[in-house]
């Protein structure tokens, strides 16, 4: 399988982090593979270990949603593209163990196949399960995979559109009242509510999941509001967010360069920087003070 | 280092060195600022000295500043009466940039105010007014401005399509709209674009002559960085001349432009110094040399 290491190997970067020195985990990572539609889907993985490196990101965690749509949906992804889309995410993790780690992502459509697929996830060293949108959230069929994910201790990702005030194309997107309904019925497992900034209106999540323990929120996404973050400090405080960048980089870093102008103390930012993913990841392999030395 | 451009607001202003944006002030001015509420949710503390201290905080040497409830209201007249008032204690940064509605009466008398006051550029909101593509009220203003060596500034959204309150239904400016203002004939008009990604911009930008070209500026803050690498392409393609700093503060963290320039490819970013983009000053010369060019 072909996991672009030529590229990888030319992403080592020594200078400064700009994101700053401690360190940092990106708990919402993608990943693109041969088997999209895109030409230059090794140029994009290249770009994301990068830039992450020039930012300081210590490990991306990752998933890859079947085909991109190639040959599937994005977020309805056939069984067979998604076993392919993991058998490449599991390799390029064992790849690099010291820069990305994998999600096995799944539809639970197809419940049978999804079990499967975190079972043979789990056997791979996958640290999370990624649930996208091929079914709501609060829906029956998701039982079985959060179940399945709390034995393995993995945290589930899901896919959250932020305020849902209407179904959006392509999509079964969930909003925060969906996870939490999920979420309640489902104590011993963690969930982890995905890009706060990534679309609709996050004000309402806040409120939503506040008194929902088992979940936490990532703060990716496109959207780069101010006072999302210090709302999401108010509502939640920083023991339940996690720093990541999803399909932007760029806003990643920002909230990074933002995150000292909050109210937030600086062990509160080292929560959300990485304490907290090691936390609710407990199969991530993350030694603080080894990355730093190689930081350093 | 080579230092950016002097900004000269008004003529007779000789912008001495000593001076925020200044001539050896190496700092760019943000295009894209704002002070006052949004109707569609809470902007902490969207005050003009937070709005100083956060662009010195965040390297910018000022601001073009608009009135950001104005944007949502019929009558622009009270709103640029607040912006002067509220700016006039941090003139030396803080560079009002008042809404000039083409499409209302006596919108001539606005512009001339604008330019009394020293105004670098004026704004207009086409999507909150109706106004769409050709708008001959708009092509007025745009020649006005150009003659006058007055920038017009179009913000072409304030939030992305996902999360738009339900009764935000402007829409976002179409790049049909730029590309009429753009090729208007014997225009000599500076159009700034605010808040477009690199669709619209590319379908603007390749849409013109070279020479319409030349006189159409982006705000960068909403293009992707990494790892799709569109601001990266986008320098590549359009030239980073054409793409201008801005902070988009009070809607959008401050910190976005500079996060993009940082995280541009090593070998993007070595051809490229900060002083390659375009800022607040080089628009408002290439304004001044617009309208004394017969």
């Amino acid at each position: 399988m072909n996991t672009d290491p030529e590229a990888r190997e030319t992403t080592t970067d020594d200078r400064a982090p700009l994101g700053g020195p401690t360190p940092l985990i990106d708990p919402h990572a993608h990943f693109h593979t041969p088997f999209t539609n895109r030409t230059d889907w090794t140029q994009y993985n290249a770009s994301r270990l990068a830039a992450g490196d020039r930012i300081g990101v210590h490990c991306h965690i990752a998933s890859v949603l079947g085909s991109w749509g190639h040959t599937s949906p994005t977020y309805f992804s056939s069984p067979a593209d998604q076993t392919t889309a993991n058998n490449w995410m599991f390799d390029y993790a064992d790849a690099d163990p010291k820069r990305v780690a994998a999600y096995v992502a799944v539809n639970p459509n197809f419940n049978r196949h999804a079990i499967s697929e975190i079972n043979r996830g789990a056997a791979r060293g996958c640290v999370g399960v990624k649930l996208a949108a091929a079914r709501r959230a609060d829906d029956a069929l998701l039982t079985d995979v959060a179940e399945i994910a709390a034995h393995f201790q993995l945290p589930v990702l899901q896919h959250i559109w932020q305020h849902r005030r209407r179904d959006w194309p392509n999509q079964d997107a969930s909003d925060a009242l969906d996870l939490a309904r999920l979420a309640a019925r489902q104590p011993r497992t963690t969930f982890l509510l995905a890009h706060l900034g990534g679309g609709g209106d996050w004000a309402h999540t806040l409120p939503a999941v506040k008194d929902i323990p088992n979940i936490v929120m990532d703060l990716s996404g496109s959207g780069i509001d101010r006072g999302m973050i210090d709302e999401a400090l108010h509502w939640v405080g920083a023991s339940r967010l996690l720093w990541a960048a999803d399909l932007t980089l760029c806003t990643g870093l920002t909230k990074l360069r933002a995150l000292q102008h909050t109210d937030a103390s600086p062990d509160d930012i080292e929560d959300m920087r990485w304490r907290n993913a090691v936390r609710i990841f407990p199969r991530l392999v993350f030694d603080p003070a080894r990355r730093a030395a190689q930081s350093a | 280092m080579l230092s950016w451009p002097t900004l000269m607001f008004h003529d007779s202003d000789p912008g001495p060195s000593s001076k925020p944006g200044g001539a050896a002030d190496a700092r760019p001015i943000d295009v894209s600022a704002w002070i006052g509420g949004y109707p569609f949710r809470e902007v902490p503390h969207p005050e003009p000295d937070i709005l100083v201290r956060v662009l010195e905080r965040e390297g910018f040497a000022g601001a073009w500043v608009g009135h950001l409830p104005g944007a949502f209201h019929r009558d622009p007249a009270p709103s640029n009466r607040a912006l002067y008032a509220a700016l006039a204690g941090y003139r030396q940064q803080l560079h009002p940039t008042p809404i000039v509605r083409p499409d209302w009466p006596r919108w001539e008398v606005t512009l001339q105010e604008a330019i009394d006051q020293g105004a670098p550029a004026v704004r207009v909101y086409p999507a909150q007014w109706g106004l769409g593509p050709g708008h001959a009220a708009l092509a007025e203003l745009m020649m006005a401005c150009g003659e006058r060596g007055i920038a017009l500034h179009v913000t072409v959204r304030f939030e992305d399509l996902r999360q738009r309150h339900p009764l935000d239904t402007a829409g976002d400016v179409p790049a049909a709209t730029l590309r009429a203002l753009a090729r208007l004939k014997h225009s000599r008009g500076q159009l700034v674009v605010a808040g477009c990604g690199r669709e619209l911009l590319e379908e603007t930008h390749w849409g013109l002559t070279p020479d319409e070209q030349r006189r159409v500026w982006y705000d960068f803050g909403w293009i992707w960085g990494p790892p799709e690498d569109h601001l990266a392409h986008l320098v590549q393609t359009v030239g980073a001349e054409r793409l201008v700093w801005s902070s988009w503060w009070p809607l959008r963290l401050a910190q976005q432009s500079r996060a993009l320039v940082d995280l541009l490819p090593d070998d993007v970013r070595a051809r490229t110094p900060d002083r390659l983009f375009a800022d607040g000053r080089r628009i408002v010369i290439a304004a001044r040399r617009s309208r004394e060019r017969r």
